[in-house]
């Protein structure tokens, strides 16, 4: 018997690769440079006559949404199929689910079906994290937003932007406007510029719009767009999530725009140079200008297009790192 | 065993891909080097050559047969080829070739940048232990190593080749 070693990780395997992705909270720096280096490969891929490479193929990737999305949901269907993986997309509200099966039994017959990768999609913070703890920890598991908590492809997908466009994080100043207390974007954004080296990270919202402990995360927070957008590099603006809101939280959309709107007036407060950014779906007229969102300075469809690559980075990094500790476990088993 | 020396072999490989390349009446061939290895060789080749013609970059970590084995490079970087495929003579270059497997690979990535009218290959060392059908046009010398011996080329300036010798 070999001693148990203290737990390492849920999310890297015992060579410190990632196996799963679930948050970027605890990821190291190296690992997240090793990321935004591999999508930058990616993109190349992109760009050619035949746009797919053949590294994983044979393997399956399943995409499991429990909750609604366009965008992440076609850019995981896209990003695997580059990798020449084969394919499946689950929209749990169309499925067994509504017959009464439960999240575990779903799982557990997608992977009797064979599959390499799980992208998991879900209301409830902690979903990926309970999967890849609880129900498939053989297979890559891929956080692709659950609830509040953490949405970390977008995060990186955000940190590729950043990069491209600005060459680097050391010496910029970043603002994450709107809807922070119910965005997993915010979270995985904050995380990830704090751990890349952004040494003015701001958040700008109304103080409803709050989630309680922000400070912990290094940022400095405005509740005015006029002093929190002065001289900033890039402008990440929310979307407005009504459909998480249980009400009382803003007088109206009206009022939120008025004050907290990116309209092209606002924009002027940033360097002339300042990069506009936005998950999308955006809200025209609620959180951002149309002006804005389809102007000059807008990245947001670039964003759309680094996602692609930043995906492709992960699914085929975590498959990586799956495989080399099913190798080091088979030969521990040798060794006994 | 003594290892020959790159500087050495260069002047006659250059001549070697002359006369290739005219037997087959290609006049103007694209020229492309494997990182990392085949990149300086491939630098030092047009050099000898006297040639300016730009230099195409393949990064083949995307297309290796070992990736369940091994897993991701973790340096992999773009590749980068600054003209067309389609339809053109390429001359694809590397350092050193051994079981042909990096070779397979790149010509699969090739193909995915369009359809060459020839491929010729360019390596500065065989070392006698292919696995597959895949055999240089133009090379620089050939050897055989014993099973614990492995050959490292560093460059780009000096290229050196060192022998280096992994305990079992």
């Amino acid at each position: 018997m070999t001693p148990i070693d203290a737990p390492r990780p849920l999310q890297l395997n015992d060579q410190g690769q990632l196996r799963h992705f679930l948050t970027l909270d605890g990821l190291p720096r190296e690992l997240l440079t090793e990321i935004l280096d591999t999508a930058d490969s990616f993109l190349e891929v992109g760009a050619r006559a035949v746009k797919k490479v053949p590294l994983l193929r044979g393997k399956t990737v399943c995409n499991v949404f429990f909750e609604n999305s366009t965008r992440t949901r076609t850019t995981f269907e896209l990003a695997a199929q580059r990798l020449s993986a084969d394919v499946i997309t689950l929209n749990v509200s169309t499925s067994s689910t509504s017959k009464g099966e439960s999240l575990f039994d779903t799982l557990r017959n997608l992977e009797a079906m064979a599959a390499d990768i799980f992208v998991v999609r879900h209301a409830d913070s902690g979903a990926a994290h309970f999967i890849a703890e609880h129900v498939c920890p053989n297979l890559a598991i891929i956080n692709g937003g659950d609830g509040r908590h953490a949405h970390p492809t977008q995060g990186m997908l955000d940190m590729l932007t950043i990069r491209r466009h600005k060459g680097g994080f050391e010496h910029l100043s970043v603002a994450i406007v709107g809807d922070i207390l119910h965005s997993r974007v915010a979270r995985s954004n904050m995380l990830a510029l704090k751990t890349l080296g952004c040494p003015d990270i701001r958040v700008i919202a109304p103080k409803t719009l709050l989630p309680v402990g922000i400070e912990q995360y290094g940022v400095s927070v405005y509740s005015d767009m006029a002093a929190g957008l002065k001289d900033v590099d890039v402008v990440i603006m929310l979307r407005l999530q009504r459909e998480r809101m249980s009400g009382g939280l803003l007088p109206s959309e009206g009022e939120f725009y008025r004050l907290f709107g990116l309209t092209e007036q606002r924009l002027k407060l940033a360097k002339p140079d300042a990069l506009v950014m936005h998950p999308g779906p955006i809200n025209r007229g609620v959180e951002i200008e149309s002006a804005v969102a389809d102007g000059p300075q807008s990245v947001i469809l670039n964003q759309v297009t680094y996602g692609i690559a930043v995906r492709m980075a992960v699914l085929s990094m975590a498959m990586s790192g799956q495989n080399a500790q099913r190798q080091l476990n088979q030969e521990a088993e040798e060794s006994n | 065993m003594n290892l020959p020396s790159p500087a050495e072999l260069l002047p006659q490989m250059a001549a070697a891909l002359i006369r290739h390349l005219n037997q087959r009446q290609i006049s103007e061939p694209r020229f492309i080097g494997i990182r990392t290895g085949g990149v300086w060789v491939a630098q030092a080749l047009l050099e000898t050559l006297g040639n300016p013609a730009p230099l195409g970059i393949l990064d083949v970590s995307f297309y290796r047969d070992d990736f369940t084995q091994k897993g991701l490079h973790p340096q992999v970087q773009p590749s980068e080829l600054p003209f067309e495929v389609e339809g053109q003579h390429l001359v694809l270059i590397d350092d050193v070739l051994m079981s042909g497997r990096t070779i397979r690979a790149a010509l699969n990535e090739l193909f995915d940048y369009g359809r060459p009218a020839s491929v010729t290959l360019v390596c500065l060392l065989d070392l006698n232990a292919r696995e597959l059908p895949i055999s240089p046009d133009v090379v620089g010398a050939t050897l055989s190593l014993a099973a614990d011996q492995r050959v490292k080329l560093s460059g780009p300036t000096p290229l050196t080749l060192e022998l280096q010798t992994f305990a079992n």
